[in-house]
């Protein structure tokens, strides 16, 4: 009787909501004066769910053929343990570093608000090469060896800046680094000078769709054969840069084939995009990207639709949220320790107590097991060595601890830390992101 | 060099070697010596005589055993690259102690002349000492019933006798590892309990000493293979010769940080144990996972696998980062880099770790896990104890706290 009487007055409740609901909707709303406020909310949900045509864009063309598709070669072996970065590494991670700390830092909360990341900022982050890392040297590339540990370096300094700054300013890396390790001599030659040269292209990886408990490895966008091309339907989800984009890698399904890779031009009829604003990583752009009856001539395929090239793709995209959420989870610690020292409470700095004490030392902790273990994935993908398992372990460390750096964060500053005049409140939505993400970004 | 966080293959034989001394003779005797507390366990005096050898011929890259403080500080095995990156005996004392503690941790703690002592004596003895006490089973006592962690507060006083060139030492010692079996015993005292730390000296006090008196036998939650004595020093005399390091009473701290700075190469150690149990745990559960048709898949979202399998992902993540902190700090210690606080990082994350996950295993595992028919129950028992010696947990954290954030003991209690 009891659970009976319960669900009734449940039954009530949701009925009164209902009518409420609908009251609000009436023209009652006119008398209260709550007309303006419905008529935001009714705009802001059009926005939302509002297509529209992918950015018109430039027009890709091979200034001139290669005859085979060029590779970046592999970094030297070394058969002792090290954790010493090389010279290079260093430097560019040093160059990375500053423009972070400088430009990044202090533009990050401004970009958070405005779900975009500052246009010059962008620029500048492109002199820094990032999309040249992972291109092949006679392709106008910036590294002589193939090497994701560099990358990780400096996707960890990035997002010591801001982390959905650095998803913004590594989206188009991605883009050129898949074209560089899976591209034919036709897309290379057509797509990678653009990468290399003055004006980058803004460009994403679209991997992730729009259901709970997503799997890579069963997509719902499809592809099937037609007319010697590919016709594509299907939708992505927290595309970045969606609607600045004028490239994109796509992840299908192809009929009978299972997951692949397509290179799509913004331009092309039927790719349409809207908004998708997230809890963090707004300053990335993050949209919804949607493929109706979308045509892809044969050149488009990636890999040649190898399962191989998708499950790696899937996997350095996995390691490059890893990179990010190593560096922001950095940003915490970095942040929480003077604030600690500083705030006093009961006469003293609250840091002078174990239950706050203990909390930054087990960020520290878990912070450190992160980045090692992203080191180790990264350090074996370019060493040629298998790398789902150890690349699996980053994830789940950097999905559970990242998360957890970022909430005792937010706990250590308590009101302080709830608010936006500290960035931790920014930290704790982005760090939610390192392990939900799939794609977006490559290594 | 790029960076490279894979095991050098110069080890491959070290680890090797050790893994079958973990199955072939520690795995058997397992349980046995699990039951029979305080039985010595004469079935490791055979392979101790095997391993000096092996030490001798530098076969185990001068890792002893790989226990802890084994063998000598020889640079055996020790090899640079270019860049003059150095992975040495630090790095092959973890591997080799990790193996073995795979087998059996309890095992491994009453190995005969292995030990913390060991280390105490290589860190500060003089030539003259390491010739006398070099290569014995050497314990080590510190704590006391009223200082555990704390051991600057310990109350065992050594007194120096001019007329007999002698110190007296007068006090309790508990929670000795080794402590009957060993053929020396190390005895943290005081020369003036009101000096502070810089009068705690530690003396060589041979086991037959009649001032060292053994109290009892603790009888215990696991490691039960290993012995932990508890004595009474009672007007105990030894030769002022047999005092380790100065034996001026150090006004700075400067005495007592040197005697606590061994911790940086121990820590790192223990938490390798902590890492070879876990290993155990991991690799059997694994068996039966499979066993029972689980499938763990490292490419698909743990979300979409079963929760056995995504409970699997999740200990062999914190594993894994557990092993890597570990590793971290024992290359910083063959490079001689200050590594405290990484060392005292990698002890807190493998003590946490392996006590966690041994115990998730115990749970998958069922009746299998918790019944005496297998190893996992003896494992979750075992791996507790080293979220303690060593420094517990609280005081890794302690230490991590104060470094990080700059503060001095008095001011993070």
């Amino acid at each position: 009787m009891a659970t009976e009487q319960q669900n009734l007055a449940e039954r009530g409740m949701a009925v009164g909501l209902r009518a409420l609901n609908r009251l609000a909707a009436s023209g009652l709303v006119d008398r209260f004066g709550l007309r303006q406020p419905t008529e935001r909310f009714l705009h802001g949900a059009s926005k939302t769910t509002m297509k529209t045509a992918a950015r018109a864009g430039r027009t890709f063309a091979a200034a001139q053929q290669l005859t085979k598709p060029a590779r970046q070669p592999r970094a030297k072996r070394s058969d002792l343990f090290d954790l010493t970065p090389d010279d290079e590494q260093q430097m560019l991670q040093e160059s990375v570093r500053d423009f972070a700390a400088a430009k990044v830092r202090p533009a990050a909360q401004a970009a958070d608000a405005a779900c975009a990341a500052p246009v010059e900022l962008l620029a500048q982050s492109n002199e820094l090469g990032l999309t040249m890392v992972g291109v092949p040297e006679e392709l106008g590339g910036a590294v002589q060896e193939r090497s994701a540990v560099t990358s990780v370096l400096m996707s960890e300094a990035l997002a010591h800046g801001d982390m959905g700054f650095a998803v913004a300013a590594l989206a188009p890396a991605g883009v050129s680094t898949a074209l560089s390790l899976w591209g034919d001599a036709d897309q290379q030659a057509t797509y990678l000078p653009e990468f290399v040269g003055e004006n980058v292209p803004a460009a994403a990886l679209a991997l992730l769709e729009h259901r709970a408990l997503f799997d890579p490895f069963k997509l719902q966008t499809t592809a099937r054969s037609q007319n010697g091309g590919y016709v594509l339907e299907g939708a992505k989800s927290l595309v970045p840069r969606a609607a600045d984009s004028e490239l994109f890698i796509v992840a299908a399904d192809l009929e009978g084939r299972g997951p692949v890779l397509f290179v799509v031009e913004s331009s092309t009829s039927g790719v349409l995009v809207a908004p998708e604003p997230a809890m963090g990583i707004r300053a990335a752009g993050t949209g919804t990207l949607s493929f109706e009856n979308v045509t892809l001539p044969a050149g488009a395929l990636l890999g040649d639709g190898d399962p191989d090239v998708y499950r790696e793709c899937v996997q350095l995209g996995r390691l490059a949220w890893c990179a990010l959420a190593v560096g922001t989870g950095q940003a915490v610690l970095d942040y929480v320790i003077p604030y600690v020292n500083q705030r006093t409470a009961f006469g003293e700095p609250v840091s002078n107590r174990q239950a706050v004490a203990f909390l930054v030392a087990n960020i520290a902790i878990e912070l450190e097991g992160m980045r090692l273990a992203t080191y180790r994935a990264a350090s074996r993908v370019d060493q040629g060595l298998s790398f789902d398992r150890e690349v699996a372990i980053a994830r789940r460390l950097c999905a559970e601890r990242g998360m957890a750096i970022g909430s005792d964060g937010v706990q250590l500053l308590g009101g302080h830390g709830y608010v936006k005049e500290h960035p931790v409140e920014r930290w704790y939505r982005d760090l939610r992101a390192a392990g939900l993400m799939e794609g977006a970004l490559v290594l | 060099m790029p960076i490279n966080l894979e095991i050098p293959k110069k080890f491959g034989m070290l680890v090797n070697q050790s893994h079958q001394v973990a199955t072939e003779v520690f795995r058997p005797n397992s349980r046995k010596y699990d039951i029979a507390e305080h039985e010595y366990p004469k079935e490791l005096d055979m392979l101790a005589a095997v391993i000096d050898g092996m030490n001798e011929s530098g076969a185990l890259g001068g890792a002893g055993a790989g226990g802890v403080g084994g063998g000598p500080s020889s640079e055996n095995g020790s090899s640079r690259d270019a860049g003059g990156n150095r992975n040495g005996s630090n790095m092959a004392s973890l591997l080799g102690l990790t193996e073995l503690c795979w087998g059996d941790v309890g095992l491994l703690l009453t190995m005969p002349r292995q030990g913390l002592g060991q280390a105490a004596i290589a860190a500060v003895a003089n030539e003259e000492q390491l010739k006398r006490f070099g290569g014995k089973w050497a314990a080590m006592a510190i704590t006391e019933p009223e200082a555990g962690s704390d051991s600057a507060a310990i109350r065992t006083t050594a007194r120096y006798d001019a007329g007999t060139d002698e110190y007296v030492l007068n006090g309790e010692k508990i929670f000795v590892t080794s402590g009957d079996r060993a053929e020396l015993v190390v005895v943290w005292a005081t020369l003036d309990r009101s000096a502070g730390r810089g009068a705690i000296k530690s003396f060589v006090v041979e086991r037959d000493n009649p001032g060292l008196k053994l109290d009892r036998l603790e009888h215990k939650l696991g490691i039960r293979a290993s012995d932990t004595a508890n004595f009474v020093l009672d007007e105990c005399r030894v030769s002022k010769d047999n005092l380790l390091g100065s034996p001026e009473i150090q006004t700075s701290k400067q005495g007592f940080a040197g005697v606590m700075q061994t911790f940086d190469n121990t820590r790192p150690l223990v938490a390798g144990m902590a890492i070879g149990v876990a290993r155990a745990s991991l690799d059997r559960t694994r068996d039966l996972l499979t066993e029972a048709g689980i499938e763990i898949d490292y490419a698909a979202p743990p979300h979409v696998q079963t929760a056995a399998a995504s409970e699997f992902l999740s200990m062999e993540s914190d594993w894994e980062a557990a092993r890597l902190l570990t590793l971290q700090a024992a290359w910083m210690a063959d490079n001689r880099k200050p590594n405290s606080l990484q060392a005292s990082m990698a002890k807190a994350k493998a003590g946490r770790s392996g006590t966690d996950i041994a115990l998730r295993c115990v749970a998958l595992a069922g009746s299998i896990g918790y019944g005496e028919g297998e190893l996992l129950e003896k494992w979750a028992r075992d791996v507790k104890i080293l979220d303690i010696f060593e420094g517990t947990q609280q005081i890794q954290l302690l230490v991590v706290a104060r470094l990080l954030l700059g503060k001095s003991s008095a001011e993070l209690k």
